[in-house]
């Protein structure tokens, strides 16, 4: 591998990544948003979430079903909103233990 | 009233310092994935220096590892960085909501810092946090601590050389997915207008990855597609915060 080229992809890379990041958070700052914007901005952590969810996650860990394994011990301990820590931890010993029991 | 105050007083703390603690789930998350990125690169072959570099540059997961793939089957320069480009382009929403929560005072220079850490787990934290505006210093603790969790597990990977036992990496494959959930599960507890959205979103994404119709769509094009319908629809049908 030539390595100029290796250094024309990287900056490549980072400029398109950079751009969709920068532009929206400098040029939003002043311009007044009609309302069903403003909405439709604040509903979009809701709508990315869900599809940053599912369906990745089943395909997340070893097999499908210690993925819906550790999935579940998530929303049980995220429901009775344990801290996000706690959530990490438990999901991913939920889904070690499943795996190491099975092999 | 009462549950106003309790609000503004439970979350107060915008500091630096807090944006760091609240990234530590990020940090563990980021580390497993990074070390194994340091790995792949190595493996196909990239200089170690190169594979830190690019984590330094361009922070975003899932478009490095489709690069380095893309790398070893010896594509061109242009298909590597055109896939990146739609691979990241979801930031681009992201930003956008983001940039309704900085505090107004925060100068273009700050937002040309932050918006360079805006990744999808940043900008989960940070979005889904009950303050209506953000302290620029929450945000720079928030994406430093993720950062240095990328890089330095990039650099661990490529140095060692040896990653984490099968097991181990698969039951952490998990970590981010469930940091997603723990910040979501609340929110859809709290409001069932939420709840609606967000069953609707994975419905909608579902489609799309598992319908052979939309085959032609990658999974990038997917969340950005899902994200915007089900964003818009909520917004024309759910036009009012409906919180209790």
């Amino acid at each position: 591998m030539q390595n100029m080229n290796l250094w024309l992809i990287i900056i490549g890379m980072a400029i398109v990544t950079y751009i969709p990041r920068m532009l929206p958070m400098v040029l939003l700052q002043e311009i007044k948003l009609p309302p069903l914007i403003k909405r439709f901005l604040e509903l979009i952590p809701f709508a990315a979430l869900s599809a940053l969810i599912f369906p990745g996650i089943l395909s997340s860990t070893g097999s499908t079903t210690s993925a819906v394994i550790g999935g579940i011990i998530a929303v049980l301990l995220a429901f009775f909103r344990l801290n996000l820590i706690v959530v990490v931890v438990g999901s991913i010993l939920s889904v070690f233990c499943w795996e190491t029991l099975l092999v | 009233m009462e549950t106003a105050d309790v609000k503004t007083n439970a979350a107060k703390d915008l500091s630096f310092f807090a944006g760091t603690k609240e990234g530590i789930p990020i940090a563990l998350g980021y580390i497993p994935i990074a070390i194994a990125f340091g790995l792949l690169a190595k493996s196909v072959g990239l200089p170690n220096r190169i594979s830190i570099i690019m984590s330094l540059l361009v922070f975003a997961g899932a478009s490095q590892f489709v690069a380095v793939n893309l790398l070893a089957l010896s594509s061109s320069s242009w298909e590597i960085i055109l896939t990146t480009f739609i691979v990241n382009l979801r930031h681009l929403l992201m930003s956008a909501s983001i940039s309704q929560r900085i505090e107004n005072r925060v100068t273009k220079g700050w937002r040309f810092l932050l918006s360079f850490g805006i990744t999808d787990e940043t900008f989960s934290i940070a979005s889904l946090r009950p303050e209506e505006k953000l302290s620029p210093n929450f945000i720079l603790g928030l994406n430093l601590i993720s950062y240095s969790a990328w890089v330095g597990g990039t650099a661990i990977g490529v140095f060692l050389g040896a990653g984490l036992p099968k097991v181990v990496q698969n039951s952490m494959g998990i970590a981010l997915y469930a940091m997603f959930i723990g910040l979501l599960i609340p929110n859809t507890r709290d409001s069932r207008q939420v709840f609606i959205l967000v069953v609707l979103a994975m419905m909608i994404n579902s489609l799309l990855n598992w319908v052979s119709l939309f085959n032609f769509l990658s999974a990038g094009w997917n969340i950005i597609i899902t994200t915007i319908v089900a964003a818009m629809l909520g917004a024309i049908f759910f036009p009012e915060d409906g919180e209790e």
